[in-house]
C-alpha cells in the first residue's frame, strides 16, 4: 500500500490498515524508543504512548513526511521527554559520553594496517557463516548490547538508518542535523557495529 | 587510496556521498583488495543483521487496546 492510500485508510477507520500498520511499525518503533530509554517496559510504553498521540491526531497529519517519518517523531519526542524524567537517575560517566559523540579518528584499530596503509591480516569472510548464526538470537543480542553501548547520538542515527530503515532526508529532517553530520555518526556507529560482531563471530 | 583511507570512506560510498572521482578510485582499489572488499562485504551483512532488530512482534494486549482507540477515535472523532 503506498503512503497517500494508507493515510487514506486510516482517516476512513480502516482498521485492519491500523493493525497492518502497528503491526509492521511496532518493531522498528520499539527500537527506536530504546534507543532513548533503555528499560524494554517503558520502551514498550512509550511506543503505546506515541500510537496513541498519532492516532488523536491523525487529522492534523498532512503528509508532508511519511507516515513512517511522522509517528518516528512522535515516538522520538516521547521518549526523550521520558528519559529526561529518568535522567536523575543516569550516572555522571553516561551524561559524559554525548561528547563522545563527533569524535573523529579512525574507526578501525591503527595496529591492523601496516605503515604503507595495507592491512596486516586480512579481515575475514563472511560469506561462509550460516545465515542462522548471522542473524540467529545470540548475535542479535550481542547487536542489541553494542548499539546499546554506542553514545547516544550514534545510537538514534543508526537506529533511525538500519533498523527503522528511514532515508537520509527524513533522518536529517528528524534529528536536527546535517547529511554530513549523519553520515559521520552513522559510519561511527555501524564501524563499532561491525567490530563487535567481528570479536563475536571470530 | 591506502585500505586504512579506505575503510574510512565505507559509509560515504554507501551512502552515495563520494564525488565521482573518489567513488571511481574506491571502485578501483576494492576491485583489486581482498582484504577491503572483505570489510565492505562484513558491513554490508552488519547492516543486514542489524535490519533484523525491527523483526519483534506487537504484544497481543498492546495490539487490542490500540485498536480499541483507534476504534474509539473512528466512531466519535468526526
Amino acid at each position: 500500500m503506498g503512503e497517500g492510500s494508507e493515510l487514506d485508510a486510516l482517516r476512513r477507520g480502516d482498521e485492519a490498515a491500523f493493525v497492518d500498520l502497528i503491526q509492521r511499525l511496532h518493531g522498528p518503533m520499539l527500537r527506536l524508543a530504546m534507543a532513548y530509554v533503555a528499560d524494554h517496559h517503558v520502551a514498550e510504553d512509550v511506543v503505546q504512548e506515541a500510537w496513541l498521540t498519532a492516532i488523536r491526531s491523525l487529522d492534523r497529519f498532512e503528509g508532508r513526511s511519511s507516515f513512517k517519518t511522522w509517528i518516528s517523531g512522535i515516538v522520538i519526542n516521547h521518549a526523550r521527554s521520558r528519559r529526561r524524567k529518568e535522567s536523575r537517575f543516569l550516572t555522571f560517566t553516561s551524561l559524559l559520553r554525548g561528547d563522545e559523540a563527533d569524535r573523529r579518528g579512525p574507526t578501525v584499530d591503527p595496529s591492523r594496517f601496516g605503515r604503507d596503509g595495507a592491512w596486516r591480516e586480512l579481515p575475514t569472510t563472511w560469506q561462509n557463516i550460516p545465515e542462522d548464526r548471522l542473524i540467529g538470537a545470540e548475535t542479535l543480542d550481542r547487536i542489541r548490547s553494542a548499539i546499546q553501548d554506542l553514545p547516544p547520538k550514534h545510537r538514534e542515527v543508526i537506529v533511525l538508518r538500519d533498523v527503522a530503515q528511514l532515508d537520509a532526508a527524513a533522518v536529517g529532517d528528524l534529528l536536527g542535523i546535517s547529511a554530513e553530520n549523519q553520515r559521520v555518526r552513522l559510519h561511527r556507529a555501524r564501524a563499532a557495529v561491525r567490530k563487535s560482531l567481528e570479536e563475536y563471530l571470530a | 587510496m591506502r585500505c586504512r583511507d579506505v575503510v574510512e570512506l565505507m559509509t560515504d560510498y554507501l551512502e552515495g556521498a563520494l564525488s565521482a572521482r573518489d567513488r571511481e578510485r574506491f571502485e578501483e582499489h576494492i576491485a583489486g583488495c581482498d582484504g577491503c572488499r572483505a570489510y565492505l562485504e562484513q558491513l554490508r551483512l552488519t547492516l543486514k543483521a542489524v535490519s533484523r532488530l525491527a523483526d519483534e512482534a506487537i504484544p497481543e494486549p498492546v495490539q487490542a487496546q490500540l485498536t480499541e482507540a483507534f476504534r474509539t477515535w473512528t466512531s466519535t472523532a468526526r
